[in-house]
């Protein structure tokens, strides 16, 4: 395995050639915020947190889909880079109905964990207050689009570790809805196995199991690695 | 006896539904199958059909072997494709910028009131789709729309409205011999 | 076919048509059609049907494709032999036929064709147009009589694909779809790129409001933009292109597949182009109707029949593009430029232009001006000479306010910077772009907040939703505006705007939010007076905004819930 060196916030250091950015940063023990990317699935550059300067490239980056490189000088945080994460927090949070409260997920959600880390005291922007529903059709879970971020955590872990793709959005921009199969309930959707990744990686209250009352919620998302490094190490081949 | 025509009917529209079919048939033929063409299968499958419903979404997921899930975002992603069915006229207003400047706002206005309905919807009397476009490339006719596919340059609200209601509805069994 | 044959049915074609007598080109595009065109077409087929026997085959109608001022619609050349060339505006059915017949008797016509010096067509230098107006665009004999695929077949033949890369590249060509990237760099970026296979892909996504420059390109001379690509394609070494029109074009689309199929019956495109060993084939890719599917990214998974979102860059298309390999992606207009490089040499087309921007630039002139219609001038014309001396000023004594470029990734250039060059530069340096080419001119009935809330909402609508700044910063910019022109916005409001418009340029993922704060932004820059005069004295200068709202802090409830708060304290 080859190793590549780096400059990041001022310190020379090593990473595995080939290692995203974002792994490379967060192996030096520096938090980068993140809600799109989870360890295991595909990248995606949606959520745009994990923003951050590379010398020689006119605009930040995402660390997520960029690859580490040899040379390369990083600056994870500084006043303008904090000040935009902070403000893309505040539109995720103006865009749905993010009311922590009475959310299943609460003191259990990446993005209320996120907006507390980042010191995210208000919002500046007008709350859209969209009309959406819950789904619980499903015997097992509901999902609320109140709480959703579109962060497609869902839609890849479906497709990606499961392979039955029952999830994917429809329409596009402000519009956009995670959907099951047709745009049908999720209760009827006949690609869907209830094996309930998609809830387990859901970062908010989005996603839940069926009975859970407020707070209650909580997610685990190590299975995701130990059943990838499983089968694609061939770690449990008997 | 009275039964007879009904049944008619009914099976002359099953015989319809059914040649349409083949014409989806054939375009995924045309394509190989290949998962790349959904976009084409959409387009051949809302000439033929008039909009995308569920049956045909899940038919083209089927035969093109794509998840259900796949095929209705895709379909919803673009703003061509349409999951109901349209009104007897489809009027198109540009709203580009040259037409927007010269007052293609207060056409949609107009129509939304005489024909009591919002752009992108169809009137409850299925009598007419309104569409606001962005920009059809015809700026220097602008203000432009175009009604059922005909392109009406230099538009004021009331030759608009006029011209909706002049033109005679098309019913479906043109659509059909001309599909 | 080979070269030899192709050049022996040029010349066969060229002969033909100098014996005729008497040619006459009906502008047949979409703007004229809606003009009464067919009508036109009709009167004349009908007159052609009385002539007699001797007469008839001496005359030819030949139904072209746009010819440039869409106002004047519909227009009518007249070619005779040995004598100028004619225009005339505004043809009826009548007209056309007593025009006709007076030529026939050679005498003149009672009609008044456009003068000779017309502005209009006189400060124009076409390149990427030549043919426009002087072939049926669904007849590639046509063409080929105008040189279509002379280059092709020269350049597949004398040069190698190096040679090709450093002929663009020495012409300074630029991407014409708005970026402005210099194309021979693509190119030569694709042809090094080692990979099994390598696409080329021509955009003709022609999304911007207010441009149709690839339309008509595409629906007047198609051939010249396959062998654009047939070019690229062997100087990069790809087999397999891909051509995407929107789906708004349904007439460029036909053309195209019609153009393709005809190509390949010849041997111009498909296996052993011109007897080489160079094959290439071209397919058809139709849109479905989103803006974004004009960035390049996007417009590749939009080929590849997915939700057409962008993904982030690097690695850029030249690296990775369509199904993981190297693709060469430009636009029609830059495609529709390739074939009279190669035939000129790349020192001829430098010549035109300004340092840093070579050759011209279609753009779509409209607005309020009076002759709107299709252009292309050299890089560095003035703005002033466009509007004015091609355009013929503003109608009803208007008074130039602005001239919109670069569509909802532009600006609105205002009436001091009139003397501009219009280059990729100098409109950068204005806060606006160069963009596809729609240049809309405004004058003082338009308002600019107005405008900057037309752009925003065109942004909104057409976001993919993919990255948080862009789904959600541009609905929110949107409401910020609305409440500009709706008379309930405070002065904090256009920090508020400010900051999101900088959030949203810098974080965005794709060209699209990227670009979408520039009408803002820019509209700001030069009109801060019109937002201030909207928020503050609850006016709109141009008369355009209702501003029947109220600040919800100054709504009469709540003052008296201040005068409360205050009277406890």
């Amino acid at each position: 395995m080859s190793v590549i060196t780096l400059t990041i916030n001022g310190e020379l250091v090593s990473a595995r050639s080939g290692q995203s950015l974002l792994e490379a940063i967060r192996d030096q023990g520096i938090s980068l915020p993140t809600l799109c990317y989870l360890d295991g699935l595909s990248t995606r550059g949606g959520c745009r947190l994990c923003l951050v300067e590379i010398s020689g490239q006119a605009r930040l980056q995402p660390a997520c889909t960029t690859t580490a490189g040899e040379g390369m000088v990083v600056v994870t945080h500084n006043d303008k880079i904090n000040r935009y994460r902070k403000m893309i927090l505040e539109l995720t949070f103006a865009e749905r109905n993010h009311t922590c409260a009475v959310c299943v997920s609460n003191e259990h959600c990446e993005l209320q964990t996120l907006a507390a880390e980042l010191g995210m005291d208000h919002v500046r922007y007008d709350y859209l207050n969209p009309q959406l529903g819950i789904d619980i059709s499903h015997e097992k879970y509901g999902v609320d689009h109140n709480r959703c971020i579109l962060c497609l955590r869902c839609v890849r872990v479906c497709d990606e570790v499961e392979g039955a793709h029952t999830w994917d959005v429809r329409h596009r921009g402000i519009a956009s809805r995670v959907i099951t199969d047709l745009n049908r309930p999720w209760g009827e959707s006949e690609s869907c196995t209830e094996c309930g990744k998609c809830v387990e990686v859901c970062p908010t209250g989005a996603l839940f199991d069926k009975g859970m009352s407020v707070g209650e919620m909580k997610k685990k998302t190590n299975f995701l690695r130990r059943i990838l490094d499983g089968r694609e190490k061939n770690q449990w081949n008997r | 006896m009275t039964k007879m025509p009904s049944n008619e009917s009914a099976t002359n529209e099953k015989s319809s539904h059914e040649l349409k079919l083949q014409l989806l048939d054939k375009a995924l033929k045309k394509c190989q199958y290949q998962q790349d063409a959904l976009i084409e299968v959409l387009h051949t499958a809302q000439e033929t059909f008039g909009h995308l419903d569920e049956e045909i979404l899940d038919y083209v997921s089927i035969q093109l072997k794509l998840p259900p899930s796949w095929v209705y975002g895709v379909a919803t992603f673009y703003n061509f494709f349409t999951l109901e069915p349209q009104g007897d006229h489809v009027c198109v207003v540009c709203m580009g910028t040259a037409c927007y400047v010269k007052g293609a706002g207060d056409i949609i206005a107009r129509i939304e009131q005489e024909f009591d309905l919002k752009a992108g919807t169809t009137a409850a009397d299925n009598s007419l789709t309104l569409v606001s476009a962005r920009c059809l490339g015809n700026c220097s006719l602008a203000p432009m729309l175009t009604l059922d596919g005909a392109v009406l340059g230099k538009q004021t609200p009331d030759s608009t409205v006029a011209a909706i209601r002049e033109t005679p509805a098309t019913t479906s069994v043109v659509s059909e011999e001309t599909s | 076919m080979n070269t030899v044959d192709l050049q022996h049915v040029a010349e066969e074609e060229q002969q033909r048509q100098q014996q005729l007598n008497l040619r006459l080109f009906l502008c047949y595009s979409t703007p004229c059609l809606s003009a009464g065109a067919e009508r036109v077409k009709n009167a004349l087929d009908g007159l052609c049907d009385e002539l007699d026997e001797e007469q008839r085959p001496t005359l030819e109608i030949v139904a072209t494709g746009c010819m440039g001022p869409c106002s004047r619609g519909p227009l009518l050349r007249l070619a005779r032999c040995d004598e100028p060339e004619e225009i005339y505006e505004k043809v009826t059915p009548e007209m056309a036929c007593n025009i006709v017949r007076a030529a026939l008797a050679a005498q003149s016509a009672a009609a008044e064709p456009l003068p000779s010096d017309f502005p209009f067509f006189a400060c124009q230098t076409l390149i990427a147009l030549e043919n426009n107006g002087r072939i049926d665009p669904e007849q590639i004999i046509h063409s080929i009589a105008r040189g279509a695929y002379s280059s092709l077949g020269h350049v597949l033949h004398e040069m190698t694909p190096e040679q090709v890369c450093n002929e663009i590249t020495r012409s300074g060509l630029r991407g014409r779809g708005g970026g402005g990237y210099p194309t021979g760099v693509k190119w030569e970026l694709v042809r090094k790129a080692q990979a099994e296979r390598k696409y080329v892909v021509a955009n003709g996504d022609e999304g911007d409001p207010g441009a149709y420059m690839d339309r008509t390109i595409m629906e007047s001379d198609p051939h010249r933009v396959l062998e654009g690509m047939a070019i690229a394609g062997y100087a990069c070494g790809a087999e397999q292109g891909y051509i995407y029109v929107r789906g708004e074009y349904p007439l460029a689309a036909a053309r195209l597949a019609k153009a393709i199929k005809d190509a390949e019956r010849r041997g111009l495109l498909g296996s052993r182009v011109l007897d080489s060993s160079f094959n290439f084939r071209i397919d058809l890719r139709v849109g479905a109707g989103a803006f974004v599917c004009g960035e390049e990214t996007a417009l590749m998974t939009s080929i590849m029949g997915r939700r057409g979102q962008p993904v982030p860059r690097p690695p850029y298309p030249a690296q990775r593009g369509l199904w993981g390999f190297p693709t060469l992606i430009n636009n029609v207009e830059t495609f529709a430029s390739v074939a009279p490089i190669m035939r000129e040499g790349a020192e001829w087309f430098a010549g035109f232009g300004t340092e840093k921007s070579k050759g011209t630039k279609v753009f779509a002139l409209c607005g309020e001006v009076v002759n709107s219609g299709l252009i292309e001038v050299q890089m560095g014309t003035s703005l002033r000479d466009i509007v004015f001396a091609i355009g013929g000023g503003l109608p009803d004594g208007g008074t130039f306010k602005a001239a919109q470029t670069g569509g909802p990734s532009g600006g609105c250039i205002p009436a001091d910077h009139l003397d501009t060059p219009v280059d990729y530069e100098s409109l950068q340096a204005l806060g606006s772009i160069m963009g596809s080419g729609g240049l809309i001119v405004m004058n003082e009935t338009s308002c600019m907040p107005d405008v900057a809330k037309f752009f925003m909402e065109f942004c909104m609508d057409e976001s993919c939703g993919k990255c948080v700044p862009c789904r959600v910063g541009t609905i929110e910019m949107l409401e910020l505006l609305t409440r500009i022109t709706d008379g309930s916005a405070m002065d904090e409001d256009l920090q508020t705007l400010e900051d999101l418009c900088h959030l949203v340029q810098e974080t965005s993922l794709c060209g699209l939010g990227m670009t979408a704060p520039n009408p803002v932004l820019n509209t700001l820059h030069y009109f801060r007076d019109e937002y201030l005069a909207h928020i503050r004295d609850n006016r709109c200068p141009a008369g355009v905004c209702r501003l029947d709202q109220v600040p919800l802090l100054k709504l009469p409830e709540h003052a008296e819930q201040l005068t409360i708060f205050k009277e406890e304290h």
